[in-house]
Formats: C-alpha cells, structure tokens, sequence
C-alpha cells in the first residue's frame, strides 16, 4: 500500500447485539450474538485504552442497546479518565431510574437517542415494541435531566417519512440540539427489508424540501444533519469517510472491522481483539488494507476526480448490488449498476391496489436472534 | 414542555463560551487542537484557535477583538467582521453559548 496508514479518529463500539427493539432495518448483521458471546468488562477496557493511545478521540457506544451492558459506567469512566469523548447511542427504554444521572457523573458527554417514528403507532410498528414512544420521551427528559446534551436520531424509510415534521417539532419539544433524519442504508436487517423500507420518490422529494427549510428556519436552534437515501443520490457517500481511513468498529466479541456491515464481504477475514493489539490490526489486518486508500479502486473510480471525495462509496453496497467488493458503489451516477439501482427502487414500490398492504408490519422481518432468513 | 429558543445574534458586547459538552482539547499524537463535540472533531485553525481560547464567558468579543488586533498586530476594523463571523457560525453551529 502507498497509502500512509493515518490513526483513526473515532470508534464505533458495539457493547452487545442484545436490544429490546426489533427493528427491521438494525445495522447490526444478520446472525446475532447472544450475550455468552461478549467480551467481559477487562477485555473492552483494554481495548479502549489501546484505542486512546492509537489516537482515538470519539467512541460511539452502541449495540443493540449499550445499556443491557452492566459495565456501561465503568467504561464510559474509563474513556473519559483517557479525555476520549463518549457518545451513547441508545434506544432509550428500560433504562432504570437514575442511571443517566450515573452515567453522566462517570463522564458521559453526549447521549443518542432513537425514534422509530414521531407518532405512537408508528413508533410501535417498527420497533415492535408497546410505549416505545413514551418510554423514549421519559428517557430524553433524564438525558435533559442529567445536563446532558440530546441528539435525536430518526431513521427514515416509506412507513415514517410522512412524519418528518413531527420529528422535527419532537426534537425541539425535547430539547435536543442535533437532529438526525437519516434515511435507512440498506445493509444488515435493512437489506433483507428493503423492498417494505424504500420510500417513493416523491416522498424523498418532500422530505427534502422540509429538511431545507427546517434547517434554514432553526439555524442556531436546531442543528439537523440529514443523510440523504443513497439509491435515490447522484454520487455514493464516503461510507466510513474511506475504508480504514479515520474510523473503525468493533464487534460484540471483539472483532475488530472496517465498516459495522464489513462481515457481508466474504473475502475478507477478520481479526479479533486479544488475539492482536488493536494497533497491529488497524495497520497490518488484510481486511483493513483491502480498500485502504485509492489503490484498489477500478474504473470509473480509479481515474475519477471525486476518487478522494467519495472514497469509492460503499464496499457493502457494491458487494450486495455489484456482487463485487471492489466494483464502484453501484449508486454513482458513474457505475455501470446503477440501471440495477434504479429498478430496485421502481420495483419496491407498491402496486396501487395494495397500498395497504405494504404500509402493515406483515412485510418486515422483525430483527431477532435466530429470526435471519436463510441465504 | 417547549423551551423558547431563538437563534443567538453575536455582537461586540456578547460574551460567548464553549458549553461543557463541547471540548478545546490538545492531541499530543497530532500536536494540534481539537474541538470535540457531539459526533464532530474541528481541527481549528491558528487564527481560529487564538478566538475559541479567549472565549471564556466572561471576555466580550469587543475585547477579543482587541486582543487578536494587539497579538497579529492588526487594526481592529480590519479584523472585526472575520471575528464576529467566525463567532456567528460557531453559535449557529451551537459549539459556542452566550453566558
């Protein structure tokens, strides 16, 4: 590689892919891991402070859902003893009274929370979780509480984007700062859904259209990121900000990735903390020098002007949808797939008389330990 | 429940600090500055930085001002609008509050 291999800047940690909720478009991969399978309190604190000492600055500490996790406090005490800055991203229900008090006073900076949707039924729906909605908003009233900042984070797809207002006028009721509306990436539980997820052009046009005038009407009041539907962009995001560039993950067990959904590429082989220093792996793993840099890429990204805006997209998608890991992101105007992408979306969308139909929960495929269909 | 909220105008009596959840802090691997706030690193710029450490909550941005004139031995005017831009965008962004 003649890529210099820089330190990474921050950290998505995994905790354990137990979580109350059943969303159908989790990130996490297909085959869960139960909780005999996660690493014990010494492993992860060794981990973090490796992570510190390679120049880590931020750890997202997710799941499933971070809080099953016992040892939260302790971890999060650790990182902030190490000045690394700890973002918890929660689902926020059955979190006991108290802790976010606890968790703050351990050092935590900053709490996100998800909404499935702006209206109970919605939120119901899709987490396949009774109270989900009011349960959340108790636990955003503790983050609050607790002098901890709030971002709301709201994954889009067909069943809540009619509600997008609402999530904004819900983050502002919350006092939250940041607002996420993040149209659901299809990798993971996400995939195996997609055609029940994917929203209608029009719709994503709307959607838009709203997020702009919000973002213009709450400048210094709201901050609202919007990370747009990939199949309906001209250009693939830098998934990652580019393979093994400034950012990794670490699964449940340990294992140490370079993207959350890199375990879809067969190829490749991953390395699990404990068996290496996370710094030999994030330097020497095949893995993380597979798509490291720009030398891998093909055509049209090998030559392309935006090979170091994009960093190629997605590894995932092009594997999902190109059948190749190295193939451009198929979503780029550029991509000889993208015709593929195109009747992805024309094919999801539901047949006039069974409108209906596709709006019920019988399309997802809820996720759940052991619920994966077979490849 | 709603807090009333309003966009924060920066002028030269405002006295403007890091909230506590966003933080100046110093990388000895990268000998540079950091920003660390909710799911953001800002590397600040030389000029950039010598304003963030003078907000303290209690320096007005007029005497910001003054300070940055004296140490890159400026005039005042000349500096004024990038100062009171460079604190409006980082209000906007809420990585900087009025105390």
């Amino acid at each position: 590689m003649s890529d210099p291999v820089v330190p990474p800047i921050a950290m998505l940690a995994e905790l354990t892919h137990r979580c109350p909720l059943q969303c159908p478009y989790c990130s996490n991969p297909l085959e869960l891991m139960k909780a005999n399978r996660e690493m014990d309190t010494a492993a992860w604190l060794d981990l973090f402070d490796q992570a510190a000492d390679m120049g880590v600055l931020q750890v997202h500490l997710s799941g499933g859902e971070p809080t099953l996790r016992r040892d939260l406090e302790e971890i999060v005490g650790k990182l902030s003893s190490r000045r690394v800055y700890t973002n918890l991203i929660t689902a926020g229900v059955g979190i006991a009274e108290g802790r976010m008090e606890g968790l703050a006073e351990a050092g935590l900076d900053h709490v996100q929370l998800s909404l499935q949707g702006a209206r109970t039924q919605t939120a119901e729906l899709v987490s396949n979780y009774k109270g989900a909605l009011e349960k959340k908003v108790e636990t955003a009233r503790r983050v609050r509480a607790a002098g901890l900042p709030l971002t709301v984070n709201a994954p889009v797809h067909r069943h809540n984007i009619g509600e997008v207002e609402q999530f904004i006028e819900l983050a502002l009721s919350l006092d939250a700062e940041r607002l996420e509306i993040a149209n659901v990436q299809y990798s993971g539980w996400a995939l195996v859904n997609r055609a029940a997820l994917m929203p209608s052009p029009a719709a994503v046009e709307r959607e838009i259209e709203i997020v702009e005038a919000a973002r213009e009407r709450l400048r210094g009041v709201l901050n609202i990121d919007f990370v747009p539907p990939d199949y309906f962009a001209t250009y693939p995001k830098p998934c990652m900000g580019g393979w093994a560039r400034d950012a990794f993950a670490v699964a449940p067990d340990g294992t140490v990735l370079p993207c959350h959904a890199a375990q879809t590429i067969p190829s490749l082989t991953f390395e699990r903390f404990g068996e290496r220093s996370l710094a030999e792996i994030w330097t020497d793993s095949p893995a993380f020098n597979a798509f490291r840099g720009t030398g891998w890429m093909q055509e049209p990204c090998r030559s392309c002007e935006r090979r170091e805006i994009d960093w190629g997209g997605c590894r995932c998608q092009a594997m999902a949808i190109a059948g190749d890991a190295a193939a451009t992101d198929p979503v780029c105007v550029k991509s000889p797939f993208r015709e593929r992408v195109l009747a992805l979306v024309q094919d999801a969308q539901p047949k006039l008389e069974s409108v209906e139909a596709h709006s019920t929960a019988e399309n997802f495929k809820y996720r759940r330990i052991g619920a994966a269909p077979v490849a | 429940m709603q807090a009333v909220q309003e966009r924060a105008a920066v002028t030269r009596r405002s006295r403007l600090a890091l909230p506590r959840h966003v933080r100046l802090q110093y990388d000895p691997l990268r000998q540079a500055w950091a920003v660390l706030a909710p799911e953001r690193v800002f590397w600040p710029n030389e000029i950039g930085l010598e304003i963030l450490r003078r907000c303290d909550g209690k320096t007005s941005v007029r005497a910001i001002i003054a300070a940055l004139a004296l140490e890159f031995d400026a005039e005042e005017e000349e500096i004024s609008e990038d100062v009171l831009a460079f604190l409006q965008e980082w209000s906007d962004n809420l990585l900087l509050r009025a105390s």
